[in-house]
């Protein structure tokens, strides 16, 4: 829960309606959309970086390479990593949020 | 593009925007700035991937940024390109930088189908992309010129007496091919490889270019948001909307290995569910023709590669 | 001073002069009467690469300032022309230029608003965006047209506020009059360089432009540029002033014609400010005392000042050459009422619509105004004359 600021008044604002510094949207956390969440299976990944890839909301953490799981301050839960990864059996599932709050990840 | 590399670049458009779960546009704006690269100027008309990402103060983009109206994403990236021209012309600017004009089909096919004609002519060396949902849908899924015949829109409703869009849809991507630009291409949002390489081929293309890529809508299609990649591969499976590209006049084609039948890509979507009436089945029967019409008529438009046998 | 050279100019090949001057990166532009030749001229400079400017031959208006608020958001100088019909389908566009606070300047050469379509000179097309927070100056004469666009650039870049510059369509734009025009050198050094802080083509800070408000952002924004337009009055003070050194010439918000003594004074804009003058002129041989203000700046609007310059009067006219179409009366003299009620000065004001569609307006017409003043005991107050018009 963040505290809540007071907002800048019209003087403090840059003039002209202008944001600046790229990738501000990233202080705006959508995790909170979620009703289900997808988990990463390491053991069947194969790193294929697909799931990265297609998900629209910049949820996929890649490091050195390697799928490393999910930024759930984003992941609005939409499912397309799991439907994507081409596994046999899959290396991402889907799970109901509730359950994932009970402590599993 | 190498998944491998491009995985080590910066995110250009960055997550914590508003799009809906599950939406094509924001894939469409990853995957084109991934081909991309960061020294690119982005303008965009109003409508979803405007409003979702710019709500100020947070902006996904990680790349300069212009949106000023509905209508003139094409008008006004031709104004960044020319100041460009002019800097560079004048020596006080010598970077190489990509100018891409990104609009909804509402913004493209209709209220800005004159900013975009204009600025073709003018030969900028700009990428217009279109995402093409098929609908005004951040306004909540009206019609436009690019609603299919038979989709339920909010101004085209399917009710007791109509059934959904009467009209068929305009054809930009031959209207794009009409301008005589170098590069016009047709693209999807679930195959990256394709679509990613498209775009690294328009922007090795001096003038204009365009690229029109069809993006499943999960709220206003209607249906489960993981199945956006599998809507757009289906849509190609289908010949809904056939993958090609046209380059200096001359047609290439991506033919589906197997054509499925286009009702197996209508019945997944809610926006056709009035199709699958028994009194509706001179309708669907019609999309079938229709779509196998254009299909045939696109085919002939590629010369043959190899000259006839001995 | 800087040296100065005579020339033969009519209000349009003084603009185009003055831009050829500036030397702009960008001019993208639409033709339509009678602006056209600004543009036109201005092509064939860049033909005859006499300037480095990009000109980009836009398919509308509403394109032109697209592109325009296009190159000035990416760093850029951009200057632009049109009238009447072109800048009501701009329109959208200026609103939005001034809300991203893009020193844009445009050269509005005044022409009637359809219907009915009529290409002749009237105030309709300037009056219809009064309120989009641009900066509106207008010109009596071609000079003032050369003048006031080299001022126009530095007054835009130092408010950040587009600013448009008007001119009478056909009686200036069209007119050849004997103008001074500044040395190269001269313009070049007196509007320097433009370096903005954030532009579209710096990538090491890279901006977004025209992001949505929700309510808890749009009013604040809002402010900021209503605080903008209140303070580019002194801006524009200080650059005349600027100006004057080089020229040798003097502006200010508005100019006062033989007001000293005066008792009754026309208010009036552009061109037939300066037909006035002759009138006046003439009424001051035969004793009377009349005299004439000429707003120069109607945006932002020097309403105490003005107002100040009115106490001395028995009654003011105001001629609009425009009608608000408001059931009541012209959009200047809306204005000047408003003056003198915030001054606590219940003064006569008689308003004439004059000059619609280019009505000619004749000095003898004029001359009926000052009488109308001379008597204004007798004539009803607050009357509203639609002056030359066949009944």
């Amino acid at each position: 829960m963040e505290e809540k600021k007071q907002k800048p008044g019209w003087k403090e604002l840059t003039p002209g309606d202008l944001i600046i510094g790229g990738g501000t949207a990233r202080e705006f956390k959508t995790g909170d959309w979620r009703s289900e969440r997808p988990i990463h299976i390491p053991e069947k990944c194969i790193h294929c970086l697909t799931c990265w890839m297609y998900c629209p909301d910049s949820a996929v953490i890649v490091k050195d390479g390697k799928m490393m799981g999910f930024d759930y301050d984003y992941c609005k839960g939409c499912g397309i990593c799991a439907h994507e990864c081409p596994v046999k059996g899959k290396a991402i599932k889907m799970i109901p949020e509730k359950d994932a709050k009970k402590g599993c990840i | 593009m190498n998944i491998k590399e491009a995985v080590k670049g910066k995110e250009l458009f960055t997550g914590g925007h508003r799009a809906c779960a599950g939406c094509g546009a924001a894939i469409v704006a990853r995957q084109v700035l991934m081909a991309a690269g960061p020294n690119t100027v982005v303008a965009n008309a109003t409508g979803c991937l405007e409003v979702v990402s710019t709500i100020f103060p947070y902006t996904a983009w990680n790349v300069p940024f212009l949106h000023s109206a509905f209508e003139n994403a094409a008008a006004s990236i031709s104004g960044v390109e020319s100041l460009y021209k002019s800097w560079v012309r004048q020596g006080k600017y010598d970077k190489k930088v990509n100018f891409i004009a990104f609009g909804g089909d509402g913004g493209t096919y209709d209220i800005g189908l004159q900013a975009l004609s204009g600025a073709m002519e003018r030969g900028h060396n700009i990428l217009y992309v279109c995402y093409n949902n098929e609908a005004y849908m951040n306004t909540g899924v009206q019609r436009s010129g690019a609603t299919p015949k038979g989709a339920d829109t909010t101004t085209a409703p399917a009710g007791k007496k109509k059934q959904g869009k009467e009209q068929i849809r305009k054809d930009l991507t031959e209207i794009m091919v009409a301008h005589k630009i170098p590069y016009v291409a047709q693209a999807v949002v679930g195959n990256w490889r394709d679509l990613t390489s498209k775009v690294e081929k328009a922007l090795a293309t001096e003038g204009p270019k365009f690229i029109n890529v069809f993006q499943p809508c999960r709220l206003g299609w209607a249906y489960k948001p993981e199945l956006t990649c599998e809507m757009g591969r289906l849509a190609v499976e289908t010949c809904a909307w056939p993958l090609y590209e046209v380059v200096n006049g001359v047609y290439k084609i991506s033919k589906p290995k197997v054509k499925k039948p286009i009702a197996e890509w209508i019945n997944l979507q809610g926006r056709f569910r009035h199709l699958a009436r028994p009194e509706n089945k001179a309708i669907l029967d019609q999309i079938q023709i229709d779509t196998d019409k254009n299909w045939e008529s696109l085919l002939r438009k590629e010369v043959p590669t190899q000259g006839p046998t001995a | 001073m800087g040296k100065s050279n005579i020339v033969a100019r009519t209000g349009n090949e003084a603009m185009a002069e003055a831009m050829r001057q500036i030397n702009p990166d960008v001019v993208a532009a639409y033709p339509i009467t009678p602006a056209t030749e600004i543009v036109q001229i201005f092509a064939g400079y860049v033909a005859d690469g006499l300037v480095d400017t990009e000109f980009v031959p836009v398919e509308s208006e509403h394109s032109a300032m697209s592109a325009c608020i296009g190159s000035s958001a990416a760093g850029g100088r951009v200057m632009t022309g049109t009238s009447s019909q072109g800048l009501a389908l701009m329109a959208e566009m200026l609103y939005i230029a001034s809300g991203l606070r893009l020193p844009i300047v445009l050269a509005d050469v005044n022409r009637a608003l359809s219907s009915p379509i009529n290409i002749h000179c009237d105030h309709s097309d300037t009056m219809m965006v009064r309120d989009s927070g641009w900066i509106q100056i207008f010109s009596e004469n071609a000079q003032e047209a050369y003048d006031n666009m080299v001022q126009a650039l530095r007054i835009a870049e130092t408010a950040r506020l587009p600013v448009m510059v008007t001119t009478d369509g056909f009686i200036i734009s069209h007119g050849m009059e004997r103008i001074e025009i500044l040395d190269d050198a001269e313009v070049k050094k007196f509007v320097g360089e433009y370096k903005p802080k954030d532009y579209l083509l710096n990538f090491d800070r890279p901006i977004t432009v025209g992001a949505l408000d929700l309510q808890d952002y749009y009013f604040e924004h809002r402010r900021q540029l209503a605080e903008a337009m209140k303070v580019s009055k002194d801006i524009i003070l200080n650059i005349a002033k600027d100006y004057a050194k080089i020229s040798g010439r003097s502006y200010g918000l508005f100019e006062s014609y033989k007001m000293e003594d005066a008792k009754v004074a026309i208010i009036a804009l552009g061109s037939t400010a300066g037909t006035t003058k002759v009138v006046v002129d003439n009424l001051r041989a035969k004793g009377v005392k009349a005299g004439l203000i000429k707003p120069r700046v109607f945006r932002p609007f020097p309403k105490e000042e003005i107002a100040d310059a009115l106490k001395g009067l028995d009654a003011v006219a105001v001629m609009d050459r425009s009608d608000a179409i408001n059931g009541q009366e012209g959009p200047l003299c809306v204005e000047i009422k408003a003056a003198l009620y915030d001054k606590g000065l219940n003064k006569p004001v008689l308003n004439y619509i004059y000059g619609l569609g280019g009505r000619e307006i004749k000095l003898d017409e004029i001359e009926s105004i000052y009488k109308d003043l001379g008597d204004a005991s007798k004539v009803k107050k607050n009357s509203v004359t639609y002056l030359g018009v066949r009944e």
